[in-house]
């Protein structure tokens, strides 16, 4: 007999080799699975923000007779004045209110999180007595350095500064080259999965 | 024999893209059917991310935040699996959150293959799934001043503060190590500069191979204290661990597949150097 799992594996599989179909060319059963994702995608994210945040954090509470939510109840239907040509400005409230609060907390974040910290982290001895590590800490200081001079865009990148400048642009030139190839790493990975799900799941060639 | 080299080159320059995948494909796949157990070793940040967890002491409270969804699970199940199968033999109390809506079933299918199948862990004592909160940096926030009233009832409708698992849990100050599993935003760059910062607990963070040269700044400051990243740290992770899943055997496929693009940048490099001087003329 056919269990949910088995036709939930045969979807599955059918459904990627929908999508890996396009690799060959577009097609009518690549749109087919794109299309079924998009719109279970939409689906379940409408329903999910209903259960998990509208209900619970105004819904039931304001049922309940907690009547300050009215104001972020009143808010959030402000949003949907974006729909009306003669009250959309209204709109600009609501999102004032949720661009400023997550702003400020941002703020706070980088400020101390990224700016602080990482101008400290890179005030680091030239020499510490061990040759691999002084060196390490001098390309370190040396490449941040290079890179920033290459982003100073107030005095013409000629002389001293153009020179330190095409060093910086090395040092960005590695750091994308490690970024691209973890990039390809991650990709490599999801088709792994994917092949390994239709070779262990789908067709039980492997265990 | 000169134009036929060229001519070669010519061809390979124009070398349809379909071929290249058809090179791909065989190279993942083969390593899957025929396992070659490339050896490799332990890198520092993967060995920092397992001692830091090593080093709690038994009965420590840990937040496990997984935020990701489906389309990472290649990358970062093996490393969510190999860290509660960690945490669980370690005897720490687990609370688990999700930032991302499609974390809830990926988080509790972790608990039921390792905590309940495995170490026979029992819900709401060893460890709790709080589920997803819509919010993001807003939840991290409010969850150092509270977080049963960030999290008032658990993924499957429990009041949280009647919780075992809960007990003398308020905030941030009460839990000895955040781990993160994170598939992008909110994870862990949020994790750092929200949380770690603010109320300075330690962090350690497993990432997909795509964000994990941004987090490794935050690892030479000690912000981060141990991170996996793709594929490759997940299996390193896994030998650390003592049990081999995804992670490990995905990697004969990554050292191939890698092979195989590095030789298709070689020779197209070679083909458009060689050929470009003909079309300059």
């Amino acid at each position: 007999m056919f269990s949910m799992e088995i036709i939930g594996t045969w979807l599955a599989a059918g459904l990627t080799l929908f999508i890996f179909s396009f690799l060959y060319k577009d097609n009518p059963f690549y749109k087919f699975a794109e299309h079924l994702y998009v719109g279970i995608s939409a689906g379940y994210w409408i329903s999910l923000q209903y259960h998990n945040v509208f209900r619970p954090n105004l819904w039931d509470p304001l049922m309940r007779g907690d009547l300050t939510l009215l104001i972020p109840f009143a808010l959030g239907v402000l949003l949907f004045t974006r729909f009306s040509n003669k009250f959309f400005w209204l709109s600009r409230w609501a999102m004032a209110l949720i661009i400023g609060i997550f702003a400020g907390i941002a703020i706070i974040g980088y400020g101390t999180g990224d700016l602080i910290l990482q101008v400290h982290a890179n005030i680091l001895p030239l020499w510490t007595g061990e040759w691999f590590e002084s060196f390490n800490n001098f390309l370190l200081i040396f490449g941040v350095l290079t890179a920033l001079i290459y982003f100073f865009f107030s005095k013409e990148h000629k002389g001293a500064i153009g020179t330190g400048a095409k060093i910086g642009i090395w040092f960005l030139m590695i750091s994308f080259g490690a970024s691209f190839g973890y990039t390809v790493m991650s990709r490599m990975s999801l088709l792994i999965g994917r092949i390994y799900f239709l070779l262990e799941e789908w067709l039980g060639i492997i265990s | 024999m000169k134009n036929k080299i060229v001519k070669t080159l010519e061809y390979l320059e124009r070398l349809d893209r379909r071929i290249i995948f058809i090179f791909i494909a065989a190279a993942v796949t083969f390593p899957l059917l025929f396992p070659m157990n490339i050896d490799f070793s332990v890198t520092p940040p993967v060995q920092s991310f397992y001692d830091t967890i090593q080093s709690l002491p038994e009965g420590s409270k840990i937040l496990l935040s997984c935020d990701y969804d489906p389309g990472s699970l290649p990358e970062l199940w093996p490393m969510h699996v190999s860290a509660v199968r960690q945490l669980c033999q370690k005897n720490v109390r687990i609370i688990c959150t999700q930032l991302w809506p499609a974390g809830s079933p990926l988080a509790e299918a972790a608990f039921d293959e390792v905590a309940v199948g495995e170490f026979n862990k029992e819900y709401g004592t060893d460890f709790v799934n709080l589920g997803f909160k819509e919010g993001r940096e807003v939840v991290m926030v409010s969850m150092g001043k509270s977080i049963p009233s960030t999290f008032p009832s658990d993924y499957h409708g429990n009041k949280v503060e009647s919780l075992p698992v809960m007990e003398g849990v308020e905030n941030y100050e009460d839990l000895d190590l955040i781990v993160n599993i994170s598939g992008g935003l909110p994870g862990t760059k949020e994790w750092i500069l929200q949380v770690v910062t603010r109320f300075h607990i330690p962090l350690v963070s497993g990432c997909t191979a795509v964000v994990a040269p941004e987090f490794y700044p935050y690892l030479q400051s000690g912000q981060l204290k141990g991170l996996l990243g793709g594929m490759k740290g997940a299996a390193e992770y896994e030998k650390l661990v003592g049990k081999i899943g995804l992670g490990r055997r995905g990697m004969d496929s990554q050292s191939v597949s890698h092979i195989v693009v590095f030789l298709f940048i070689l020779i197209g490099n070679i083909a458009y150097f060689a050929t470009r001087k003909g079309k300059k003329k």
